[in-house]
């Protein structure tokens, strides 16, 4: 897709990993600012579905469309779905959800670049 | 409502068990749009290991399910998609590596799930701990 917008999404959701994963060390529970931190990331998912979306009606296609589709909307719906999940038991392990619905979207964005490179299964 | 002979057992989805959950729902998902694809759009070049990555979606789902859902019915539902996982990972892993032929496309549970960084191979266990950690008094009792 776009390699340097790849690297935002992956670098913004290791950090929003990090930054949930604090939250479980200190055994504390989600606050505002991690919300916004997880919005700001579902943001730049989403812009790299319309990214997606651009350049699959612009002409550029995958050899695996679905598979491709797919990835872009898995990532769209890993953050708010684990959010959900995390969110509705206050305790320590049910705030680490988070840190894996963040870790799920660097490996889709990976994936996605493979699909898209035609690299990769 | 809960069960009072299980009151003070934690729920299969309470605590640990949510994020063991969040983890199973990944590799429901993963394998079955993965398991969609392959039937869809190339099941005559891998027939066998397409079959298998769709019983091992239909697994994960159920499971998934079962760990998320209260009382002993769904206990026992969950027990046994774990061990079907184990046994099938185990299985399905010694067998693609004793006959690769077999299998010429991955599937989740080829090489023990070294392509998902053997994940496939360690969630049963922990899940069937949990289980076990779970178990509603009355089994335990038996």
């Amino acid at each position: 897709v776009i390699d340097w917008f790849a690297t935002v999404v992956i670098v913004a959701a290791l950090l929003a990993a990090a930054w949930s994963g604090w939250y479980v060390a200190r055994d504390r529970r989600p606050g505002r600012p991690l919300l916004v931190g997880l919005a700001v990331l579902e943001a730049l998912t989403l812009v790299q579905l319309v990214v997606g979306i651009v350049l699959l009606v612009t002409g550029s296609r995958p050899d695996q469309l679905a598979t491709f589709v797919g990835y872009l909307v898995a990532a769209v719906l890993a953050v708010p779905v684990g959010a959900a999940w995390a969110l509705s038991e206050k305790s320590r392990s049910s705030t680490a959800v988070l840190v894996v619905a963040c870790l799920v979207v660097p490996v889709l964005v990976l994936r996605l670049q493979q699909v898209w490179d035609g690299t990769g299964a | 409502v809960p069960d009072p002979r299980t009151a003070h057992r934690p729920a299969t989805a309470s605590g640990p068990g949510r994020l063991l959950i969040a983890v199973y729902a990944i590799f429901a998902v993963a394998a079955s749009a993965r398991a969609g694809v392959q039937i869809a759009t190339r099941f005559g070049d891998a027939p066998l290991a397409y079959a298998l990555s769709a019983f091992a979606a239909v697994v994960y789902v159920v499971a998934t399910v079962a760990l998320a859902r209260a009382g002993l019915a769904w206990w026992r539902v969950a027990v046994l998609a774990c061990g079907v996982e184990l046994v099938g990972v185990l299985v399905v892993g010694t067998v693609s590596l004793a006959y690769p032929d077999a299998f010429p496309d991955e599937t989740v549970w080829s090489g023990y799930g070294r392509g998902y960084g053997f994940v496939p191979l360690v969630l049963p266990a922990i899940g069937l701990a949990w289980l076990r950690y779970t178990a509603p008094a009355a089994r335990k009792r038996s």
